[in-house]
C-alpha cells in the first residue's frame, strides 16, 4: 500500500509542478492545490499505514490495549486541509480580480512589477 | 511568580492582537472607532511584549503548555530571550506603523478591513515567534500569510494585483514544502515539539535523511526570508501596496523567515554543521551580493529598498552560518537594528511620495531645500544601513566581521565589507536624487502641516531615535544579544523549560 501511495504522491507532485509551469493563472492555482494535496498524502503515508486499528480506549481500560494507528498525522492533515482550503479560496478570488484588473490570464503579460 | 500568570503573559502577545482584530471586525463600518481600537491594540501589544521580555530577562526561558496537555503531546508556547526580543520589536513596529497608517492608509482601504487584517498579521508574527511546536509554526505562518495576502492586494490597483500573484504563488509553494518537511520530520522523529525534536534528532541514525530535511526547511524558510536564489518575489511585490503596508512587511515578514531559519538551525539541525552551515554561509554571501547589485540598478525609491531587504538578510544568515556565540550575537544585533531601520526607510519613502506624488527617482528632487528635517531623518537610517559609526548598523557589522575574522573566513568578511560599501553608494544615490538635486518637475513639493504630516513624521522620528540610541549605547544591547545567542547555542535551557527535568 505504501508503494502505491508513494506513486500517487509522486504523480500529484509532478502534475502540480507541471501545471505551475503553464502560462495560465488558472492552471497555476490548480497546480498549487495539487501540491497541497500531495503534501497531505505524504504526511499520511510517512506516519505508517495501519488498517483497522482505531485509536480508541476500550471501556474499562485507561490506555489503548491493542496496537493503534497514530491519530496525530490525521489531525495535522485535517488542519492543513482547512488552511489549504482557506488559502485556495483566497487565491481563486485573487485570480478573478487579477483577470478583471489586468484583463488577461497569461502570466507572461503580467510583468509590470518585475525588477 | 505563579505559574498561571506566566502562562497568561506568554499568551498576551498573541491574545491582544487577536482581540483587537475581533473588536475591530465588530466595529465594521465605524472607521473612527476602528482607528482608536487599532491604536489601543498596538500599544497593548508593545506593553505585553515588554512585559514578557522583562520576565524572560529575569527568569530565563519560559514555557506554557496550552490546554494543560503535558509536553510533548500538546502545543507549547516558549519564550527564550531571542523570541522575547523579537516580540518586543514586533510590538514596536506595530505601534510605529500603526500610527503612521492612520494618516497613510486611505479611507477606502480602511473601510475594507485594513485594521482587522493588520492585527491578524501581528498576531501571526508574534505566534510564530512564541510557538515551540513545528506544526504550530506552520499554522502561524499561514495566519500571517493570509493576512499579508489580503493587505497586499487590498485596494486592487493593477501593480498590486501583479505583485500579489507572485507573492501568493511563491509563498504557497514555500508552505507546501514546509508542510511536506514537517510530515517527513514527524515520520522520522515521531514528535512535533521542537524541544523534543532536538533530543530525538540527536539519536537518529539516518543522518542523510535528516540533512535532506534540513535542506527542505532551508528552502521553505529561505523563500519566506528572501535569500538567494529564492528572493525574486520580494522586489516584485513589496513596492506595490501603500507605504504603511510595505513598511510592516519590510520590518517583520522576512524577519520571521530569518527567525525560523535561526531557530531550526540552532535547535534541530546541528548534527552536521560542517555541511549545512557551510551551505548557509555560501547562500549568505550570494544573498548580500545579488541584493545590493539589484538595488543599485533600480530607479524607484521602494524597489531600491526592497533589494536592500534581500541584501541585509544575507548578513543575518551569515551570523548563523559562522555559528559562534559572537557571530550569532552579531546576527541578533543585526536583526534588531535592521527591523527598525528598514521599517523607517519605508516610512520615509512614503513621506516622500506624500510630498511629491511619486516613488520614481527621476521625478523627485529638491527636498533638502524644502524639507531639511525630512532629509536629516532619512540620513540616520540610511547611513545606519550602510554601517557608518556611530549608528546601529556599524556595531552589528563590526560583530559579524570580527566573528568572521576569528574563524579566518576571509571570503565572507571581504564580501560583507564590499557589500557595505555598495550599500553606502546605493543610499547616497537616493540622497542625491531625492534630496539634493533640483526638483525636475514644475510642481513644487507639497507644503505640509497638520495631522496628516505629523502622524507620518513622529513614528519615523521615534524609530530614528531608536537607531541613534542603539548606536550610542550599543553595549547593553550587545550584551543582550550575546546572552540570547548563548541561549540559542546551548539549547539545554530551552529543552528543560519545555520538557522539564534534565535534558
Amino acid at each position: 500500500m505504501e508503494i502505491v501511495l508513494a506513486f500517487v504522491i509522486g504523480g500529484l507532485y509532478a502534475a502540480g509542478i507541471y501545471m505551475m509551469m503553464r502560462r495560465s493563472i488558472v492552471k497555476l492555482i490548480i497546480g498549487l492545490a495539487l501540491l497541497g494535496h500531495a503534501a497531505n498524502l505524504l504526511i499520511f503515508t510517512v506516519s505508517r499505514l495501519n488498517r483497522g486499528q482505531p485509536a480508541i480506549v476500550p471501556e474499562g481500560a485507561r490506555v489503548p490495549i491493542a496496537a493503534f494507528a497514530d491519530p496525530v498525522p490525521q489531525a495535522l492533515i485535517l488542519t492543513a486541509i482547512v488552511i489549504g482550503f482557506g488559502t485556495l479560496a483566497f487565491a481563486v478570488v485573487l485570480i478573478k480580480r487579477v483577470y478583471e484588473v489586468v484583463g488577461t490570464d497569461d502570466l507572461d503579460s503580467i510583468k509590470g512589477t518585475d525588477a | 511568580m505563579p505559574e498561571m500568570e506566566v502562562h497568561l503573559f506568554l499568551l498576551l502577545p498573541i491574545l491582544v492582537p487577536f482581540l483587537t482584530a475581533i473588536l475591530s471586525i465588530l466595529a465594521w463600518g465605524r472607521r473612527r472607532l476602528q482607528r482608536i481600537l487599532s491604536l489601543v491594540g498596538v500599544a497593548g501589544l508593545l506593553s505585553a511584549g515588554i512585559n514578557l521580555f522583562i520576565i524572560v530577562r529575569t527568569g530565563g526561558t519560559q514555557a506554557a503548555q496550552m490546554g494543560n496537555w503535558p509536553a510533548p503531546f500538546g502545543i507549547t508556547l516558549v519564550a527564550d530571550l531571542f523570541s522575547a526580543i523579537m516580540v518586543v520589536l514586533a510590538g514596536l513596529m506595530g505601534l510605529a506603523v500603526g500610527v503612521y497608517a492612520l494618516a497613510d492608509v486611505d479611507p477606502g482601504r480602511e473601510s475594507f478591513g485594513f485594521h482587522p487584517l493588520y492585527h491578524i498579521l501581528l498576531m501571526g508574527v508574534c505566534g510564530a515567534f512564541l510557538t515551540g511546536d513545528i506544526f504550530n509554526l506552520f499554522v502561524w505562518f499561514e495566519v500571517m500569510l493570509i493576512a499579508s495576502f489580503v493587505l497586499l492586494a487590498l485596494g486592487g490597483e493593477r501593480a498590486q494585483m501583479e505583485g500579489a500573484i507572485k507573492y501568493v504563488t511563491l509563498n504557497l509553494v514555500a508552505s507546501a514544502i514546509f508542510l511536506a518537511a514537517v510530515g517527513i520530520l514527524y515520520g522520522v522523529a515521531g514528535t512535533l515539539n521542537m524541544a523534543d525534536l532536538a533530543r530525538q534528532l540527536r539519536e537518529v541514525t539516518y543522518q542523510n535523511l535528516v540533512n535532506a530535511l534540513a535542506m527542505m526547511f532551508l528552502i521553505a524558510f529561505g523563500i519566506k526570508a528572501a535569500v538567494f536564489p529564492l528572493y525574486f518575489w520580494l522586489p516584485a511585490a513589496y513596492h506595490t501596496p501603500p507605504a504603511a503596508v510595505s513598511a510592516i512587511f519590510a520590518g517583520l515578514l522576512t524577519k520571521v523567515g530569518v527567525y525560523a531559519i535561526i531557530r531550526v538551525f540552532t535547535l534541530l539541525f546541528v548534527q552536521d554543521v560542517a555541511y549545512t552551515h557551510t551551505l548557509i554561509l555560501v547562500v549568505a554571501g550570494l544573498t548580500m551580493v545579488t541584493g545590493v547589485l539589484g538595488a543599485i540598478t533600480q530607479n524607484d525609491f521602494r524597489r531600491i529598498l526592497s533589494f536592500q531587504i534581500v541584501s541585509t538578510t544575507g548578513y543575518m544568515i551569515m551570523g548563523l552560518a559562522l555559528f559562534t556565540p559572537l557571530a550569532l550575537a552579531g546576527a541578533i544585533f543585526y536583526i534588531i537594528h535592521d527591523i527598525i531601520v528598514k521599517t523607517n526607510l519605508f516610512l520615509i519613502s512614503g513621506m516622500v511620495r506624500y510630498l511629491q506624488g511619486t516613488y520614481q527617482l527621476k521625478y523627485l528632487g529638491g527636498l533638502y531645500a524644502t524639507h531639511p528635517g525630512l532629509a536629516a531623518l532619512f540620513l540616520i537610517p540610511a547611513l545606519s544601513l550602510a554601517g557608518l559609526p556611530p549608528l546601529s548598523g556599524f556595531w552589528a557589522k563590526l560583530a559579524l566581521v570580527r566573528a568572521g575574522l576569528e574563524l579566518e573566513q576571509y571570503a565572507i568578511v571581504a564580501t560583507a565589507l564590499g557589500v557595505s560599501l555598495i550599500t553606502l553608494f546605493s543610499m547616497t544615490q537616493i540622497w542625491a536624487e531625492v534630496f539634493w538635486k533640483k526638483n525636475p518637475t514644475d510642481e513644487p513639493a507639497l507644503v505640509v502641516s497638520g495631522n496628516g504630516w505629523l502622524l507620518r513624521f513622529y513614528p519615523a522620528l521615534a524609530l530614528a531615535a531608536c537607531t541613534l540610541l542603539i548606536g550610542l549605547v550599543a553595549e547593553p544591547i550587545f550584551a543582550l544579544s550575546m546572552s540570547a545567542a548563548e541561549a540559542l547555542l546551548d539549547p539545554s535551557g530551552y529543552i528543560q523549560a519545555v520538557l522539564g527535568g534534565t535534558p
